[in-house]
C-alpha cells in the first residue's frame, strides 16, 4: 500500500517536472523574441510586443490558461498535458520578456554602438555582444520566474493533468488524510523550488564576470 | 596634391530644432593627424559619429577614398570596418577578455581563422603595451589600460582612418599619459587620425593640423603654430587663452622638470 502511494506521487512529480521543462524553455523562446523585438524592433513591432506583455500580465494565469487551452486544443489535436504545458509557457513568456527586456536595457546602447563601430551588423552585435551579457544579468530574476512556473504548473491540474496536486487531491479523498496528502505535495514543491533556485544561484556565480585583479 | 583619404562636403546635422553642425567641409590626407578642438556642445563628437555612420546626417556628403559612403544603400558595416573608433568611455565588451575584445572583430566580422586572429590580436596588444594583460577582463583593468585595449581593438581591423572621441576625458590625470603616448606613437607611424580632445599639449606636439570648431561651424584651421601663436579669429584666441590658462601652469611645471632632467 505505502509503496503504491509512493510511486503514485513520484509519477505525479515526474509530470510536474515535465510540464515545467516544457513551459519554461517555450516561454523563454517567446519571451526572448518579444524582448528583442520590443528593444530593437521598429515602432510598430515595439507596440505589438508592449501590448502582448500588457495583456498577458493583466489577466490571472489560471484564466489565461483556460482560454489558451481551449484555443490550442480547439485548433490542434493535443493532449491536455501538451496543451497545458504550452499554455503555461505562453503565460510565462510575458514575464520572461520583461525580465529579458530589463537585462537588455541594462547592457545598454553603448555596447551596441561599440559593436557597430567594429563593423558588426545589428544581428551580430546582438548575438555576440548584447545577449551574452544580458543573459548573465537575467539569471537571478529568471531564477525567480523559474520557481513561479514550477509552482504554477499546479494550475494544469484544472485541465485534468495528473501532476502532483491532482494526485494529492485524489490521495486525500481515498485515504481521508488530507493533511498528509497535501503536506507531501507541499514538501515536494518546496524541495523542487529549492533545488532550482540553488542551481541557478550556482550558475549565476559561475558566469559572473571578474572585476578585481 | 594627393586625394584626401576622408572628406566631408557641406555635412550638416540637425536634431529637431537644434542644428548641431552645418556645412562642415573637412579634408583628411593619408597619414595626417588632425585634432579638433572647441567648447563642449559644438558638435565635435557628433561629427565623428556621423563620419563613421553611427549617427545619421541631415545634409551633405562624406567620402572615404573618393567613394561617397553617404550614398543610399552603401555598405555601412563595411565602412565601419575601415574606420576605427575610440570612445570617451572605452566601451570594451565587458564579457570578453582583452584578447577576445581585440579578436572578436577579426573572427566574427573579418572571418579570419582563429589562430591567425589570435596572433594578430596579440600583436596589437603588444603595440599598446598590454600583451601581459591579454587574459584580463575589462573589470580587471585600469581606465588607461581599458582605453589602450580599445585602441588595439580598433587597430586590429586595419582601418584606413582612426577616430578618437575625447579618449582621455574619462581618465584619472595620472593615466592620461599612457593613452596619449600610444596615440603619439600611432601618429608617428603615420596612421591617419582624427582626434577630438581638450589635451592642448597633445594637439600642439602631435597634430599636423588643428581645427577649431564652435557652435557647429569650423571657425579656423591651421598648423598648431599658426593657431596657437597667430590665431586669425578673436574667438580662437579667446578659447585657446582660456584653455592654456587652465592647463598652462601644469605644462610649465612639466617643462621645467624636463629642463632639469635634460
Amino acid at each position: 500500500m505505502m509503496s503504491n502511494i509512493f510511486s503514485y506521487i513520484v509519477q505525479g512529480t515526474a509530470i510536474t517536472i515535465a510540464v515545467t521543462l516544457i513551459a519554461l524553455p517555450f516561454g523563454l523562446l517567446i519571451g526572448l523574441l518579444m524582448a528583442l523585438v520590443h528593444t530593437y524592433g521598429g515602432k510598430f513591432l515595439n507596440r505589438v510586443a508592449a501590448g502582448y506583455s500588457l495583456l498577458m500580465r493583466g489577466v490571472p494565469p489560471i484564466v489565461l490558461l483556460f482560454i489558451l487551452y481551449f484555443i490550442i486544443s480547439g485548433s490542434i489535436n493535443l493532449s491536455p498535458f501538451w496543451a497545458g504545458s504550452l499554455s503555461l509557457g505562453i503565460v510565462s513568456s510575458a514575464y520572461q520578456m520583461e525580465i529579458l527586456r530589463g537585462a537588455l536595457m541594462a547592457v545598454g546602447g553603448a555596447q551596441m554602438t561599440a559593436a557597430r563601430a567594429v563593423g558588426m551588423s545589428r544581428l551580430q552585435a546582438i548575438q555576440f555582444i548584447i545577449l551574452p551579457q544580458a543573459l548573465r544579468l537575467a539569471i537571478p530574476p529568471w531564477s525567480n520566474e523559474a520557481s513561479i512556473v514550477l509552482k504554477d504548473s499546479s494550475l494544469v491540474y484544472a485541465l485534468g493533468v495528473p501532476e502532483i496536486l491532482r494526485r494529492a487531491q485524489q490521495l486525500s479523498a481515498t485515504t481521508q488524510q488530507p493533511f498528509l496528502a497535501y503536506g507531501a505535495a507541499a514538501l515536494i514543491y518546496f524541495v523542487l523550488v529549492f533545488a532550482v533556485n540553488r542551481g541557478l544561484d550556482y550558475l549565476s556565480t559561475r558566469t559572473k564576470l571578474p572585476t578585481h585583479p | 596634391m594627393t586625394n584626401p583619404i576622408l572628406a566631408t562636403r557641406s555635412l550638416t546635422k540637425i536634431y529637431g530644432q537644434n542644428t548641431v553642425f552645418k556645412d562642415i567641409n573637412l579634408e583628411v590626407n593619408e597619414g595626417e593627424t588632425i585634432v579638433i578642438i572647441g567648447p563642449s556642445g559644438t558638435g565635435k563628437s557628433t561629427l565623428l559619429r556621423c563620419i563613421n555612420l553611427l549617427t545619421s546626417h541631415d545634409g551633405g556628403q562624406i567620402f572615404l577614398d573618393g567613394n561617397e559612403i553617404t550614398a543610399k544603400g552603401y555598405d555601412e558595416d563595411g565602412v565601419r570596418q575601415q574606420i576605427g573608433m575610440v570612445f570617451q568611455n572605452f566601451l570594451l565588451f565587458n564579457h570578453l577578455t582583452a584578447l577576445d575584445n581585440v579578436m572578436i572583430g577579426l573572427t566574427r566580422v573579418k572571418k579570419l581563422p582563429k589562430e591567425q586572429a589570435r596572433e594578430k590580436a596579440l600583436n596589437e596588444l603588444k603595440r599598446v603595451g598590454l600583451a601581459d594583460r591579454a587574459d584580463h577582463y575589462p573589470g580587471q583593468l585600469s581606465g588607461g589600460q581599458q582605453q589602450r585595449v580599445a585602441i588595439a581593438r580598433a587597430l586590429a581591423m586595419d582601418p584606413r582612418v582612426m577616430l578618437f572621441d575625447e579618449p582621455t576625458s574619462a581618465l584619472d590625470p595620472e593615466l592620461i599619459g599612457e593613452v596619449l603616448g600610444v596615440m603619439a606613437q600611432l601618429a608617428h607611424d603615420r596612421m591617419t587620425m582624427l582626434v577630438v580632445t581638450h589635451e592642448m599639449g597633445f594637439a600642439r606636439e602631435v597634430a599636423d593640423r588643428i581645427v577649431f570648431m564652435e557652435k557647429g561651424n569650423i571657425v579656423e584651421e591651421g598648423s598648431p603654430d599658426a593657431l596657437f601663436y597667430h590665431p586669425k579669429h578673436d574667438r580662437t584666441r579667446e578659447f585657446l587663452w582660456k584653455i592654456t590658462e587652465l592647463y598652462g601652469k601644469k605644462e610649465k611645471e612639466q617643462e621645467k622638470e624636463k629642463g632639469e632632467t635634460a
